[in-house]
């Protein structure tokens, strides 16, 4: 496959051209998804509808386009594109395709945190809910993943990082609170543990502008950051010594590829909950689709927008009035498609 | 080093693994004799043998004979089926984040359970587990028929595993959805995921014995072959290893190893996925010492981990995958931050 490099000062990148292809590809199917989004729901509007009802405050369906759907929406993409940007990163550091934000104890922390506070404080025994659900839970996630992430990563540090070592300890640390989010869950009455499974299942229902801006922030800084830091992860899937032989500072590429990565999941579960296996698939999806050796950060998170975005606009519609969580239909659409990706490609 | 100093050498450590052996033995009768004497309700081991040996309807025995011992049959069961299971999953692999549950079979029995209860209206313990088992048994064999597709010798690990997430993930999904629609499955779900021994009954026992103890016994017959994989595909080949027939066997017997123990006693994925690495250090990487010394330890951690179950928060009990999370983990970490950890 042809590509071509690319040189700033002291650094240089090979860009190859299938994955300028899949990339392009990817963002266009995203935008047809997020048009289709804007027409699709209760109250159902053609597409000159939706441009008139975009730029024109008085519009009858402005609100439902500019304060229902494109938040909505966006938040989807964003959330999706961090969340597999993040999978790709410690995908390519823990040089496992098992690997994901979950190891390193970021959405499960999240989860323990967000299911206490919605079982303690729940609706059944007459608590606090309302305030709770506006601003507690993505306040209380974000702290429960910042938290997790950095208990598996001080854990796992000992003279430096070693990948494995940090997959090893991240299997631990989320042992203990995947299990103490399962008892948290049949300790409370059942209807809060239905809520709260919503919200761990990972839901974009009644998202709004509050949630995108995060997200979006997240993103805007954290993307040049990581494609900077491209070229000492190319370097980080050798072993330890040939990386040490090639003149990476070793541990602090690591550490500073990971908290971009746990900066990208928590701000994403905040926002949408733990939505599941984008992080695990997009990058999967992305290497495949692009043929590369490790998961490609760009294409990966398009994928991860592609894949949330049009999980979303079946989780809202396909069961109208009904709605689910996203995460159940991400994984069952991820999912057969990432199947059908390893059959092709053993045949 | 010459042949004659090798030979003692080898001695010796032939001598340590049976001592270990050994030890873990003592250990699980240990752990047996505390999980029939401790509980809500303590019982003196005199009472005890009592029950065991010549029952005459006294409390105690009630107590010991139709609660204690399948409780604690059942617990020494799951635990050397998920050890064995867990060992055997990450060798064919070649992956530590391999669990039995990699399969798919947590997921399958899962979400068979489930459906049943919304779709047939069951709602007896022992039907849940034929419907755990067959679920368990039908998404394993899916799993397997994906890794499989093109290759020549068996599945590779790295197809293999993803397959198994993908699956795994797919049947999650739908679990969840069905859960979050129906309030009385969820409630029989949530009890379920959190993982317990406790008030399975001996009819439970009995109708997973069967296929554990077949699980155990080809798991064994796996290990020699298991050790020539773990060479490498091409030498494993060029020792005049059939390694279809390997994979298979081995994938067989994680399927009815872990597939009998989480329909009887829920997910406990943890024991599974860790106990591997804390045998690893003591057995090395030969699998026809792993694979004991893991079902083993499996074992005796849930064992002790039920028996703080009980008495940990009176009058309650704490659900035994709750508390080997609880203090499983923490013990694990210390051990892979303490030791360079045995890479697979």
């Amino acid at each position: 496959m042809t590509s071509i490099p690319l040189r700033i000062a002291r650094l240089s990148w090979r860009i190859r051209l299938r994955g300028v292809s899949v990339t392009g590809g990817g963002l266009v199917l995203l935008a047809l998804l997020m048009a289709l989004n804007m027409r699709l729901g209760d109250i159902p509007l053609s597409v000159p509808e939706v441009i008139a009802a975009t730029f024109d405050p008085g519009d009858a369906g402005h609100f439902v386009v500019m304060e229902l759907r494109l938040p909505r929406a966006l938040t989807g993409a964003l959330v999706g594109a961090a969340l597999a940007l993040s999978g790709a990163i410690i995908q390519s550091i823990a040089r496992n395709p098992l690997a994901s934000p979950e190891i390193l104890g970021i959405t499960n922390g999240a989860s323990v945190l967000v299911v206490a506070g919605v079982v303690a404080s729940g609706s059944a025994y007459g608590g606090v809910s309302g305030l709770l659900s506006t601003l507690g839970v993505p306040a209380l996630a974000l702290l429960g993943g910042l938290l997790g992430a950095l208990i598996v990563y001080s854990l796992a540090w000992r003279r430096g990082l070693d990948g494995y070592r940090l997959v090893l300890v991240g299997i631990g640390v989320t042992a203990v609170f995947t299990n103490v989010k399962f008892w948290l869950l049949t300790v409370g009455d059942v209807n809060d543990t239905g809520r709260a499974m919503v919200w761990i299942s990972g839901s974009l229902n009644g998202r709004g502008w509050e949630h995108v801006q995060p997200v979006a922030l997240a993103l805007a800084v954290l993307v040049p950051l990581t494609l900077l830091g491209t070229c000492s992860l190319d370097a980080l899937r050798f072993g330890d010594d040939t990386v040490t032989a090639l003149g990476v500072r070793m541990n602090r590429s690591r550490s500073l590829m990971i908290f971009a990565a746990v900066l990208l999941a928590a701000v994403a579960t905040a926002s949408a909950g733990p939505i599941a296996f984008v992080a695990l698939a997009a990058p999967q999806i992305a290497l495949r689709l692009t043929r590369s050796g490790q998961p490609p950060l760009l294409s990966s998170a398009v994928a991860g927008a592609v894949l949330t975005t049009g999980a979303d606009l079946i989780a809202r519609t396909a069961f109208s009035p009904l709605e689910l969580p996203v995460g159940v239909v991400t994984a069952v659409l991820g999912a057969p498609y990432l199947i059908h990706l390893i059959w092709r490609a053993r045949k | 080093m010459s042949a004659t100093a090798v030979v003692p050498r080898l001695h010796g450590i032939r001598h340590r693994r049976l001592l270990i052996l050994v030890a873990m033995v003592a250990a699980l009768l240990l752990g047996m004799v505390l999980s029939i004497t401790i509980g809500s309700k303590s019982v003196p081991p005199a009472d005890a043998w009592h029950a065991l040996t010549a029952p005459s309807g006294t409390e105690h025995d009630i107590i010991i004979r139709s609660l204690r011992v399948p409780r604690t049959v059942l617990g020494v069961l799951a635990g050397l089926a998920l050890g064995v299971a867990g060992a055997l999953m990450q060798g064919h692999t070649r992956n530590p984040l391999a669990d039995p549950g990699l399969l798919g079979v947590t997921q399958g029995a899962a979400f068979a359970m489930v459906a049943s209860i919304i779709l047939l209206g069951t709602s007896s313990l022992l039907a849940y587990i034929w419907f755990g088992l067959a679920g368990a048994l039908i998404a394993s064999v899916a799993v397997f028929a994906l890794g499989m597709v093109g290759g020549r010798g068996g599945p590779t690990p790295v197809t293999l595993a993803l397959a198994g997430t993908a699956v795994s993930a797919f049947l999650y999904a739908l679990t969840s959805a069905l859960v979050l629609l129906d309030e009385q499955a969820m409630d029989v779900f949530r009890f379920w995921q959190s993982g317990s021994i406790a008030a399975r009954g001996s009819e439970v026992v009995w109708q997973v014995l069967p296929f554990i103890l077949a699980g155990l016994v080809l798991a064994m017959v796996n290990a020699p072959g298991l050790n020539a994989l773990s060479l490498g595909e091409d030498v494993a080949r060029s020792l005049g290893q059939n390694i279809a027939m390997t994979r298979t066997v081995g994938v067989a017997a994680v399927t009815l190893l872990s597939g009998a123990s989480v329909a009887a006693c829920g997910s406990l994925a943890f024991v599974g996925l860790v106990v591997p690495h804390l045998a690893r250090p003591l057995s090395g990487t030969d699998h026809r010492w792993l694979l004991p010394y893991s079902g083993l330890i499996g074992a005796v951690l849930l064992l002790v981990a039920d028996v703080i179950g009980r008495v940990v928060a009176p009058p309650g009990e704490l659900e035994v995958g709750v508390v080997l999370a609880l203090i499983g983990a923490p013990f694990f970490v210390a051990l892979v931050r303490r030791r360079k950890p045995v890479r697979l």
